[in-house]
């Protein structure tokens, strides 16, 4: 292929591929591998909300630990998914073999995902119950409430819109680094990007990245909207002082992007 | 030391790589190919230092003219982080043809990711100065370009050296996803690593890049402190 200039003949050619029903079918097809890579998402999202939330939790309760769950996500920004996902490939643990529906590759992506999905989940699950106002926490304790009710009816759902854009974060992270898992045999639709570009077919290889990046901005979109039903104040926003106090929080963290692989 | 022959000499003293070792930490790997990481080195720090200040030449103004124009700030903040949704795998790809499997795709690539982190930052800082501040310099009869220069920027320096740092580091890491195009600096040789199943250049390069994400972390903290001599009046 040429450099420079738009190559028209790549754009038509990866819309030839999509348009072809052949390569969305069958065995290895990508509607095949979208289920796949969709799987791999949400289950690694589900497996390090499982780890993370409970303990990012915990300790913004007991405002204990915030240099561990702020630097957790420096950390994860630094170390490139690429090079984890590959280290775990090439290390005989957890293998390369295929592990159930996920494909060859499967479980060393699994636990690559699951760790890169956890950073975003600490971090902002922890600042955002640390910024709670402590006038707010005072009065739940003034009213008597114990520390439990204290975080179930208080703390939690002030901290909800912060977790909930924490999670989105993770589920942006995710879908990232499911692709890139393809650059180190693993599964998804990002094999059809790195089967394209590694064979020269940069028609397939593009038509795989338009599927990608449309599936990455639908669950964006999709976790916006969800996003906007799990903030508990928006649903009393008829009496609006109430609101205004309690999502004052919200603009802290929660415009801070994080990095995607 | 033998002179370093790509396969080994596994007869000729201890080797970490070849047929039959594959060590995950290997000095003679790191004598042997020194070159060949040198120069994967030089290209990551290359395309990471460009895309970055690619990324910041586009941002600076796009911040300036967003605060002007409200409309145009969730515009600018819009778009960006629908960029920012796209994998940088799928990303990468798309720029293919318009610039071809050249590093100006993945430079122009990192830059956008980067300009969403550094847009972002640079309103907040600029948000977070505060209006008797500003009021007071007006009063003083400062025009708006002193306002900004002399006032402002230096106040909100802390809040956008924060979101250059984050820049930069995922930038780092980010840079390896170029080998994709092979243009991907030390990415370069993590991918034949692990196409080669070779630890100690797979384990080298990806300790390398987070090493160098480290490295230019503190000399952006170092940078800092030397731009903002208050702050660390005020500290000590």
């Amino acid at each position: 292929m040429d450099e420079g200039g738009p190559d028209v003949n790549v754009l038509a050619e990866a819309w030839r591929y999509l348009s072809a029903a052949d390569n969305w079918t069958g065995a290895g097809g990508m509607a095949d591998l979208l289920v796949q890579q969709l799987l791999l998402t949400v289950t690694a999202l589900l497996m390090s909300l499982v780890l993370g939330l409970p303990v990012a939790l915990w300790l913004g309760h007991l405002g204990r630990g915030g240099f561990l769950a702020i630097n957790v996500s420096n950390v994860g920004r630094a170390v490139p998914t690429f090079a984890l996902l590959a280290l775990l490939v090439v290390a005989e643990w957890p293998g390369t073999q295929s592990f159930g529906p996920y494909g060859r590759a499967g479980l060393a992506t699994l636990v690559a995902l699951t760790l890169f999905a956890l950073p975003p989940i600490i971090t902002n699950a922890y600042v955002a119950v640390r910024e709670v106002p402590e006038e707010v926490r005072e009065s739940a304790r003034g009213m008597g409430m114990t520390g439990r009710q204290q975080f179930l009816r208080v703390e939690l759902p002030l901290a909800m819109p912060l977790i909930m854009s924490g999670v989105r974060l993770a589920l942006v992270q995710v879908w990232a680094t499911a692709t890139i898992a393809a650059l180190v045999a693993g599964p998804g639709l990002g094999r059809v990007i790195t089967d394209g570009f590694f064979r020269s077919d940069y028609g397939k290889g593009i038509a795989g990245a338009l599927v990608v990046a449309a599936v990455a901005l639908v669950l964006e979109l999709l976790a916006a909207f969800l996003q906007r039903f799990a903030d508990p104040t928006r649903r009393v926003a008829p009496s609006p002082n109430r609101k205004a106090g309690m999502s004052s929080a919200t603009s802290t963290v929660g415009p801070e992007v994080d990095a995607v692989g | 030391m033998e002179a370093g022959t790509p396969v080994a000499s596994s007869a000729d003293g201890p080797s970490c790589y070849s047929r039959v070792t594959n060590e995950w930490i290997c000095g003679q790997y790191l004598s042997d190919r020194s070159q060949e990481i040198v120069d994967a080195t030089v290209q990551h720090v290359g395309i990471t230092v460009v895309s970055v200040l690619l990324g910041l030449v586009i941002a600076f103004p796009l911040a300036l003219l967003a605060r002007r124009l409200p409309r145009l700030e969730s515009l600018v903040l819009g778009v960006t982080t629908g960029i920012y949704t796209i994998p940088s795998l799928a990303l990468f790809p798309l720029l293919v043809p318009f610039t071809g499997l050249t590093p100006t795709t993945v430079v122009i690539g990192l830059a956008l990711y980067a300009l969403t982190i550094l847009v972002r930052s640079q309103l907040e800082g600029l948000r977070a100065v505060p209006e008797e501040v500003r009021e007071s310099a007006v009063g003083l009869g400062y025009s708006r370009r002193k306002l900004l220069v002399r006032i402002e920027l230096p106040l909100a320096l802390p809040v956008m050296m924060a979101g250059l740092r984050v820049a930069t580091v995922s930038t780092v890491a980010l840079t390896t996803v170029g080998s994709l195009v092979a243009y991907g600096g030390l990415g370069n040789l993590i991918r034949d690593g692990v196409s080669t199943n070779f630890r100690a250049e797979l384990l080298t390069a990806s300790v390398i890049c987070v090493l160098l994400a480290v490295a230019l972390d503190v000399v952006l903290v170092l940078t800092q402190r030397v731009l903002t001599p208050w702050t660390r009046g005020v500290r000590t």
